[in-house]
């Protein structure tokens, strides 16, 4: 063991500017990645909630399935498979697919529970009123469902945010993309590896603590 | 279908991401616990250290920190092996979140238990050992069974470092254009998803036997 390993500054200052524009990457495939999977986990917890079988027993099997397999898996598949049917799309792209899918089965789960957190007497009433099964849903039940899950998605975007390195394999120039560049450019690992993970707490502590904070502040609330 | 040849090398890889997962979990398992006592720790001073490698390990990404033990260590002299790696690394992963696991449901055995082992002179270990631990693990089962889970899958990042798990075979596979390679990865997400059942499955076989003679199990309700 050498545990007095020099620490190259210079070489790390030189990179860094490189693993900015990396994590740049990194932070707008969490955003389009998040915000597909709460649009398709919207989409999810409805259709299986609903009152056709058909529709409703599918629709839990597959959110089942993608979410007892690896996302990785499910990248290099959505990459190398794609073309294969005509289907032309760039990696980052479909990365945020990926990324998208596999996340619309856990916000799914987390749309489920505000919507069941919603009393019966506000599906009666809307019956009781006539109201169609598309106003029932748009006007009163998602109105008093989602606000109270909106912690429980950060958790989801703070956990995406680390699973987006991954992109790195399908050629995305994410955070970890440019530190494995400057690794092979370099025959230094050290100092990219450590920034990337050094930038990995920077951002994802602080949001974390922000969703906790959200948290109590909403549980405050009647 | 896939010719025979091509269905053990599937296999193969099977194997060693069930060696990986097995390892790791057993790893976890003995982290979980240690971390989530050390989290109720009467002495600041552990439950700081504690709180820095749960904030640690939480906070930056799993396959960041496997490409740091795998590909850094080394400058340190400090050389794992693909497999040590990923069982190292996935292992102090999923202790870092067993930890709550753990220190949630031992916090959620009702206080009036410890009391009761105090008023009988219970030694502090033994208390735990006994009295507390076997009633937090029943509480403890469902969320473990997903942390489980979310191991098998983070297991497939071993492919990464070279380590020839099923992710990694399928890829070998699809490069050498042995078969389809939609045939390829639809076969690897289905043997994923069976192992994925067989741990639900194992989970609640254990959520069963723990629970027996316990008002807090399966079926009984909560009062």
């Amino acid at each position: 063991m050498d545990l007095t390993y020099e620490w190259d500054w210079e070489y790390a200052w030189e990179i860094l500017p490189d693993l900015l524009d990396g994590l740049w990457i990194t932070i707008q495939a969490t955003f389009f990645g998040i915000i597909l999977a709460m649009i398709l986990g919207l989409a999810f917890a409805i259709l299986r909630r609903s009152e056709v079988r058909a529709i409703s027993w599918p629709t839990a099997w597959v959110i089942e399935f993608i979410r007892s397999t690896p996302l990785l898996v499910q990248l290099f598949m959505l990459f190398y498979v794609l073309p294969h049917y005509g289907i032309r799309i760039d990696a980052f792209t479909t990365g945020v697919l990926a990324l998208g899918i596999h996340y619309a089965t856990y916000t799914s789960e987390v749309y489920r529970s505000g919507i069941e957190g919603v009393p019966r007497g506000q599906w009666e009433a809307s019956t009781a009123l006539n109201l169609s099964t598309m106003t029932t849903w748009s006007r009163v039940i998602l109105p008093q469902a989602i606000p109270v899950v909106i912690p429980s998605l950060g958790n989801y975007l703070v956990a995406m945010f680390k699973e987006v390195p991954l992109l790195a394999f399908i050629t995305v120039f994410d955070v970890l993309g440019e530190g494995k560049a400057a690794c092979t450019r370099n025959f230094q690992c050290v100092e990219p590896y450590t920034l990337v993970g050094v930038l990995f707490l920077i951002v994802s502590i602080p949001s974390s603590i922000l969703v906790r904070q959200l948290e109590v502040r909403l549980a405050r609330q009647p | 279908m896939l010719e025979w040849n091509l269905w053990r090398a599937l296999l193969d890889g099977t194997w060693i991401t069930v060696q990986v997962t097995v390892l790791a979990a057993l790893l976890g398992t003995i982290l979980s616990i240690l971390s989530g006592l050390a989290g109720l720790s009467s002495v600041r001073a552990v439950r700081w250290a504690n709180q820095v490698y749960v904030d640690f390990f939480r906070g930056t990404s799993a396959i960041v920190q496997l490409f740091w033990i795998f590909f850094a260590l080394p400058f340190f002299g400090i050389s794992l092996s693909p497999l040590l790696a990923g069982v190292v690394t996935l292992g102090l992963n999923m202790g870092s979140y067993g930890s709550e696991v753990v220190r949630g449901a031992i916090r959620a055995v009702p206080r009036g238990q410890t009391e009761a082992a105090i008023a009988l002179n219970v030694t502090s270990f033994d208390r735990m050992r006994y009295i507390i631990f076997p009633q937090a693990a029943v509480t403890m089962l469902p969320p473990y069974g997903n942390l489980l889970i979310e191991l098998l899958k983070a297991s497939a990042l071993v492919s990464l470092i070279t380590l020839s798990d099923l992710t990694f075979q399928v890829q070998i596979l699809r490069v050498n254009g042995s078969a389809s390679t939609t045939q390829l990865f639809t076969i690897a997400l289905v043997l994923y998803f069976l192992l994925a059942m067989g741990i639900t499955g194992l989970v609640r076989a254990a959520e069963g036997y723990l629970g027996r003679g316990l008002e807090i199990g399966r079926g009984a309700r909560r009062s």
